[in-house]
């Protein structure tokens, strides 16, 4: 399987990565793709100036593949594409994006949301949202905890 | 005694005003030996290190339980509940 994960500041290309996956293999027959925005509204309701995101280097990438091998046990998967920003993040941006290709549509579907569901609950990144009124550090909500389960 | 490397992440690094640091310890030590020695720093150390649960602990990229035992030239990584994706 191919995989591709890349950590970096700069914005990155989600078509790039789609061509990038489907010059991998010629039995993918689907391609599946996730992007995560930088939303205005910030945890108390206040409007947003940029999100800081800081990672672990290293550990993140380590884990990360671990885990992408973990879904690969799962769905028979023929590449995965994972890029995760860092650094200061404006409103309206790209953070993040999880691109899966098999060769049907469910694998892809389902392996992309695994994928994102660990991003949320144990890669080792962390966000900070500036806003005019403040600097808040964002714990991940339970409800992303809860999600993991449909895992088990 | 034996070498660590310790690092600190996000509002941890904030609030200690320290991304990492090197300590000496003794041969025979656990992570939950090292939590108390951070914790007898006193001020934003005290209130990191004294509390419990929310402190999650890597060593070598690996996330392990207060109860790990450490050995010479570790890489200890303290670090508040994550927020990616």
């Amino acid at each position: 399987m191919f995989l591709d994960i890349k950590i970096q500041a700069e914005d990155f290309s989600l078509d790039q990565q789609i061509e990038k996956l489907k010059s991998q293999c010629t039995d993918t027959g689907a391609i599946n793709a996730f992007v995560g925005l930088v939303r205005e509204k910030g945890i108390n309701g206040e409007s947003l100036r940029f999100l800081e995101i800081e990672h672990y280097p290293g550990m993140s990438e380590k884990q990360i593949a671990i885990h992408v091998a973990e879904a690969e046990k799962r769905w028979p998967l023929l590449a995965v594409s994972i890029t995760h920003r860092i650094g200061q993040i404006k409103v309206g941006e790209q953070i993040v994006s999880v691109v899966v290709a098999s060769e049907h549509r469910r694998e892809a579907f389902e392996a992309c949301e695994f994928i994102m569901d660990y991003l949320k609950t144990n890669a080792p990144f962390w966000k900070k949202q500036v806003s005019d009124e403040n600097e808040i550090w964002i714990e991940t909500g339970d409800e992303n905890f809860a999600r993991l389960k449909k895992w088990n | 005694m034996i070498s660590l490397k310790l690092k600190y992440f996000a509002r941890y690094r904030e609030a200690l005003g320290l991304s990492e640091e090197n300590l000496e310890v003794e041969q025979t030590c656990l992570v939950t030996d090292v939590i108390k020695l951070l914790a007898d720093r006193n001020g934003k150390w005290k209130e990191i290190f004294s509390q419990n649960g929310k402190l999650l602990v890597a060593v070598n990229h690996e996330l392990v339980s207060i109860q790990y035992s450490l050995q010479d030239g570790d890489e200890l990584a303290f670090y508040p509940p994550v927020s990616g994706g």
